[in-house]
């Protein structure tokens, strides 16, 4: 192992010229030995402790424990069960998995074959984002290679073990993401959420027992089973195990993409490996996870990017990927942009979120059009308390309310001034 | 039970209910949209919040879904919590951005749901100041209107017409603020059930397209509880009118029957009662003439004839035992073709004296396996196929049942159940539209379609009659057949008089009574064509031949025919002789028909829409229909015409009848298997405080002024000696007997969904039970003796074809032909044939053929059925074309042209 193979496991073997990581280089970077040892000298249950055991949390941005919540799969009774990736990378301002799809999609394929081993599930489907058509290519020649070489079909390993793995492309929603959506828009239905309880684990695909995991979860499995779970958790410098790929968009000197020990601060990602903010540009704010998540402001960079101490900080981790907020750019407009994306993306099911969010960029767009009313904060702010959790049927209003309610606190004042001059500053 | 404490009043609830319909059965009034009692429960319009707390302590609580979420013991919930009040009427003012605000020009307004839900929530300003988003409405057909700019999106109609009605052609398109419910493209909604559309659709999206033409507000409309007659299953409906005109007509609750939802047929039928082609007076030889010189001449022809009386399927009760005391028991005939006959005869004989009860539509849905031997049941008892379309969950129940999904959680059990179904076998003459649902569908000649059932009676207990040559396949068949029946826990065998076929319905019989001598609880639905079909068959008369050959051998030369075309229930040749020696012929009818040409005395009938009587539907169930308007001038009921006949000859014990109710009694004193037949509803003289119940609604207007062309004085509301219903708004509508609620009205509940505040629980019985009475009492205790007759194998015939009875929803039914919605749907006549068959002949869709069929010849063109087996064909019944034919026949078939003209 090399050096950035062992501090930054994920990324570490991706070739810098931008092409694939294919078998023979998998194969010389350790892959495929997790799944060796897995099939071979450990049980389902042994994985599921191990991943338990390393703090692996979902990187899709809800964070759950991944080893629990494959624990929630009922005992296994010989029926069908399936292990469904979501790589439906929708969110915006993140690219982490397309960065792990594209580079080394042998990695995901042995995640795959060691949690559906782990799970006992004899199908794996990949449902990806429609646009990721690089990423589909890849992995379909990665699924080829692997498929040749024994670790996906019949009896892999000469175990006796069978994992079928179909690729689908995604015919392009954001609630796809939504781990419900996903499986029923997999069955070729419209993609709406479910409701939960039952949860996936219980009745998901096709009605069978199913587990979705994200991409990047996915590829740490290997990692922890290679490596055991104490080395995975000392990659960490925080409460949760392993590393972490995060993202950084907006007006900074290198915007891009790192793998760092999970825990990583806001300010070591923004200024050692972001560049920093761009010459003539200071930074206001910052959503930490992605679209949905809550600002962070310029006086909390030193908070750990780990799930809990974002969420101490008032918001959370989400993906991982931050999006800047710059001075120079109109926070109410960078809000109306976010709202259009989330109140075009419903699905249209529940109410408070077909019919609330579109009312929301309606009065975005009239206050930043300079036709605002000192009402229009108030609903606003109704908006953001009736669409929380709970009250809407899956977690995308909530989600879609995060960068609202809390660009309404910090940047009130940019608000008040849009609706006083009647006018948007920023604007010439 | 569970007890819950609601805004600190503790409720006993059953546990695992789910909290909206525990709410709504206590009394409360919680708003909703997207639930439907029999859709259960989705969660996508969050208008039914409610706050929860974990403990009395908790004052905090969470709100919740209360159609998502579980009654628990000891769950204290609020619904008069500020924040879940707040949150409610938030859900309104989010729903209201897009509504157009219409109310005054929408069909819905006064009777909407969405109306009812805003002022429960409270929400009146309007603080959205934004461009609505529009739509391009659709043409749907001729039953239902569609302005998708009303839509609040609430998915009950896409889920009513595809999960619950299996409906293909309607669906939810787009995404976000602009999800559109319909069609791909314009065009008429295949569904047979798509007028529930008008009741499911909770405002004025999709409307009721007749009543639209002719409109009239809830509260300006008369309404009477009725039952459909354009079927024998006998739901329940309540007709609307104004101003001596019908406007529509809507599902009246039974929980045993129809539930909520009815049939298009009988939704939009009622139209022939209105046609301008109506018998409006007495006629003589096709001309106009008086009441008293009708009667006149009556009384000369009565005092020498020798007369005979032939009765009605589509009459009722009443009318035919006023025609059998006029001409005699042994003078009075039942009306009914040859087969279907001797078919009802058999099915009452079925049903009173084997030990397989009849089922309830209620308990059809409830079955766990379902057996339909011969019976198309889409078109002919179209409620009872939404029925077995709901009994197909049953497994999938079962499936949630084990992953502990509430039942009620509909969007979740479907995702769990997927395609899994309950075993049901279909084996008809050709594909019905219930074949989707099915496990195994079975094309075959009605004698094979016997013998299936006969070898599944002999499968399921060996000590049935054998099949004699029977096929290994099908005794293969017989065996997975009989193992779902005899694994189910509710097995229900269904067939009826669809395929004319006494054999298909003695194997359906023989099957059920296997099961219960296997100790299984075992129902039969047995399909009867009319209205009275089975009421006339216990009142029992002579047969149409018996009546025929009275008149051949001179022993009777009048006729009586009571709201009968006798061309369709025999040979066209066969009806011409008999009328052609008569030397009277009268006839009591509304509708027009060709015997009614041939009358040289035409008395007009009330059709259910101005008369009263009794019906007794296919489970043996005699229900009351009530009038709706009183009779103009010159019509009355049929009973009337004959009482006034039957005082024309002095006959005194029916010349004393004054009312529906004398009529009623004398045929339950009469007639013994028709005894409980009084206590189908309240009689005449029943009063709520004293008062009759009004069929105004108490908001009716225009009284002074409808008239205003005629009079400027209030006529005074004519009055109703039969019924204890009154023809006005004065009286009393509290606490009615369930046979007789007018119209389904409450305080804070405007539309249909008003019946929720009518009945014990939601979804559940009327408060004072299922109206109507069974005459037949179902479960005869121990064994009956299989029905041996055995039909040898179907051997096809070289240039000869068994021509088959097919049905259509739309043109097979007499009256509802004549409704105008309904006109524009009706089948075209054709003869079905095999494509295998066709093409050899060298037959291509719609080339003309020549059918010779007994005394007949017809020439029509073939449409190609892939369904049908090899040497049959079908003929859709009940066509002008087809009236009369004996079907199921051998018939030529010759070529006329190859290619369609």
């Amino acid at each position: 192992m090399t050096d950035t193979a062992d501090t930054r496991p994920l990324t570490g073997a991706i070739p810098s010229d931008g092409s694939a990581l294919g078998l023979a280089g998998y194969h010389r970077s350790g892959g495929y030995e997790g799944a060796a040892k897995a099939l071979r000298e450990m049980t389902p249950d042994g994985i599921r402790d191990e991943v338990t055991k390393a703090g692996l949390r979902g990187r899709g941005g809800a964070g759950f424990s991944t080893g629990r919540k494959w624990g929630f799969l009922p005992r296994q009774d010989g029926g069908q069960r399936y292990l469904v990736v979501n790589g439906d990378e929708m969110e915006p301002g993140t690219f982490k998995d397309r960065v792990l799809l594209e580079g080394n999609p042998h990695q995901l394929i042995e995640g795959m074959v060691i949690s559906a081993f782990a799970i006992q599930a004899s199908q794996a489907i990949i449902f990806l984002r429609g646009e990721y058509t690089l990423a589909a290519q890849r992995l379909a020649v990665a699924l080829a290679e692997a498929t040749d070489a024994g670790f996906v079909g019949g009896n892999l390993l000469g175990t006796g073990y069978d994992l079928e793995i179909q690729l689908h492309s995604s015919a392009g929603r954001y609630i796809c993401g939504e781990e419900t959506a996903l499986l029923t828009s997999l069955e070729g239905k419209r993609a709406i959420p479910r409701a939960k309880p039952p949860f996936p684990q219980t009745s998901g695909l096709w009605g069978c027992p199913t587990v979705v995991n994200n991409v990047e979860t996915l590829c740490n499995v290997p990692h922890i089973v290679r490596n055991g779970s104490a080395w995975y958790r000392s990659l960490s410098c925080g409460e949760d195990g392993g590393t972490k790929i995060y993202g950084v968009s907006g007006r900074v000197k290198r915007p891009g993409a790192w793998e760092l020990p999970m825990g990583t601060t806001v300010r070591e990602i923004l200024e050692e490996h972001a560049g920093g903010m761009q010459d003539g540009y200071r930074l206001r704010g910052l959503l930490p996870g992605g679209a949905s998540t809550e600002f962070l402001t310029a006086d909390q960079l030193d908070v750990a990017m780990d799930f809990g101490s974002v969420e101490k900080a008032g918001s959370r981790l989400g993906t991982g990927t931050m999006i800047i907020l710059d001075d120079r750019t109109c926070p109410v407009g960078m809000l109306l942009n976010l709202e259009h994306f989330f109140a075009q993306e419903s699905c249209g099911w529940c109410t408070p979120c077909r019919d609330g969010l579109p009312w929301i960029e309606r009065m975005l767009e009239a206050i930043e059009n300079g036709e605002g009313r000192p009402e229009d904060l108030d609903l606003l702010a109704m908006h953001v308390d009736l669409l929380g959790p709970g009250k809407t049927f899956c977690a995308l209003a909530p989600g879609a309310m995060e960068p609202l309610g809390s660009g309404l606190k910090h940047f009130r004042a940019d608000f008040e001034r849009h609706i006083a001059e009647g006018r948007c500053p920023w604007r010439q | 039970m569970a007890s819950v404490t609601i805004d600190g009043r503790s409720y006993d609830v059953e546990a695992g209910d789910n909290l909206l319909h525990a709410c709504l059965s206590l009394g409360f009034d919680l708003p909703y949209f997207c639930w439907h009692p029999a859709m259960g429960s989705v969660g996508a319009c969050r208008q039914c919040a409610v706050k929860v707390f974990r403990s009395p302590e908790d004052h905090k609580g969470r709100l919740v879904m209360a159609c998502m979420t579980p009654a628990t013991d000891g769950l204290h919930l609020s619904l008069d919590d500020p924040e879940a009040r707040a949150f409610r009427a938030s859900v309104i003012e989010w729903l209201m951005t897009n509504h157009p605000h219409d109310c005054p020009v929408c069909p819905e307004g006064g009777e909407c749901h969405l109306q009812d839900m805003t002022v429960m929530t409270g929400h009146v300003h309007r603080r959205y100041r934004f461009r609505k988003r529009t739509f391009r409405n659709q043409y749907l057909g001729p039953f239902i209107a569609q302005e998708m700019n009303r839509c609040i999106a609430c998915y009950r109609c896409v889920r009513f017409y595809r999960d619950y009605a299996g409906g293909q052609d309607f669906d939810v398109f787009a995404s976000h603020r602009y999800v559109f419910f319909g069609r791909s493209a314009d065009g008429v909604l295949e569904n047979e059930f798509s007028g529930n559309l008008a009741e499911v659709c909770p405002t004025g999206v999709f409307t009721d397209k007749p009543l639209g033409r002719e409109y009239a507000r809830k509260w300006d409309m008369a309404g009477s509880p009725s039952i459909c007659v354009h079927c024998g299953l006998g739901c329940n409906v309540t007709v609307n009118a104004r101003a001596g005109r019908l406007r529509r007509l809507l599902n009246r609750y039974h929980h045993e029957i129809n539930g909520y939802f009815l049939c298009d047929r009988g939704r939009f039928g009622y139209g022939f009662a209105d046609q301008p082609e109506r018998f409006r007076q007495p006629l003589r030889r096709g001309q106009p003439a008086s009441r008293a010189e009708t009667l006149e001449h009556l009384k000369d022809v009565l005092a020498k004839a020798k007369i005979i009386g032939i009765g009605s399927p589509r009459a009722s009760l009443e009318a035919n035992f006023a025609l059998r005391q006029l001409v005699g028991p042994d003078r009075f005939h039942l009306g009914l073709a040859a087969d279907q006959h001797r078919l009802v005869s058999l099915i009452i004989d079925v049903l009173q004296k084997g030990p397989a009860p009849a089922a309830t539509l209620a308990e059809a849905e409830a079955a766990d396996a379902v057996l339909v031997l011969g019976e198309d049941l889409p078109n002919t008892a179209p409620r009872l196929a939404l029925a077995l379309r709901q009994a197909s969950r049953q497994k999938g129940f079962a499936i949630a049942d084990r992953l502990e999904i509430p039942r009620w959680l509909d969007i979740s059990v479907r995702d769990a159940v997927q395609e899994e179904r309950s075993p049901i076998y279909i084996a008809t003459a050709d594909a019905t539209r219930l074949d989707d649902v099915a496990s195994g569908v079975y094309r075959l000649a009605d004698g094979e379609v016997a013998r299936l059932g006969f070898a599944v009676a002999q499968a399921v207990d060996g000590d049935g009659p054998r099949v004699p040559d029977a096929s290994p396949d099908l005794a293969a068949l017989a065996q997975v057949i009989a193992l779902a029946l005899c694994e189910a826990k509710r097995p229900l065998v269904v067939s009826g008089t669809g395929s004319a076929s006494q054999a298909v319905v003695e194997a359906a019989a023989n099957v059920a009574w296997a099961l219960c001598h296997r100790g299984r609880e075992a129902r039969l639905s047995m399909v009867v064509p009319e209205c009275d079909s089975l009421g006339l068959g216990l009142m029992g008369g002579g047969s149409l031949a018996d009546a025929f050959q009275a008149v051949e051998a001179g022993a009777a030369d009048t006729l009586i025919v009571l709201e009968n075309d006798l061309y369709r229930r025999a040979e066209r040749t066969a009806v011409e002789h008999c009328l052609d020696q008569l030397r009277h012929l009268v006839v009591l009818d509304h509708t027009p028909h060709r015997t009614a040409a041939r009358a040289e005395v035409l008395l007009p009938a009330a059709s259910f829409a101005e008369g009263d009587g009794t019906l007794v539907n296919n489970e043996g169930r005699a229900q009351r229909f009530f009038s709706v308007r009183p009779p103009p001038a010159d019509i009355q009921e049929s009973w009337r015409w004959l009482r006034d006949l039957a005082a024309l000859r002095g006959d005194p014990s029916v010349t004393a009848w004054q009312r529906l109710d004398d009529v009623t009694a004398a045929c339950a004193a009469a007639l013994p298997v028709l005894a409980g037949i009084t206590e189908a509803a309240p009689g005449a003289d029943f009063r709520v405080d004293g008062a009759k119940i009004p069929r105004q609604p108490p908001r009716y207007s225009g009284r002074t002024a409808m008239h205003a062309d005629q009079t400027i004085r209030e006529p005074k509301p004519a009055d109703d000696p039969d019924t204890p219903l009154s023809y006005s708004m004065e009286g009393s509508a509290v606490a009615l007997p369930p046979s007789a609620i007018p119209y389904f009205w409450a305080p804070a509940w405007n539309s249909v969904q008003a019946v929720n505040k009518f009945q014990q629980e939601v979804g559940g019985l009327l408060r004072g039970g299922p109206p109507g009475v069974r005459l037949i009492h179902p479960g005869h205790p121990g064994r009956r003796s299989y029905l041996p007759e055995i039909p040898r194998p179907f051997t096809p015939r070289r240039g000869r074809w068994w021509i088959q009875p097919l049905h259509a929803l739309f043109g097979s039914e007499e009256l509802s032909r004549h409704s105008p919605p309904i006109a524009e749907r009706l089948a075209t006549p054709s003869l079905a044939l095999p494509p295998t068959d066709a093409a050899r002949l060298g037959l291509a869709e719609g080339a003309l053929v020549e059918l010779r069929l007994g005394s007949e010849t017809l020439r029509l063109p073939v449409s190609l059925h892939p369904a049908l087996a090899a040497g049959t064909g079908g003929l859709t019944a009940g066509l002008p074309e087809t009236l009369g034919l004996p079907l199921p026949a051998w018939a030529e078939v010759r070529a006329v042209s190859e290619t369609p003209p």
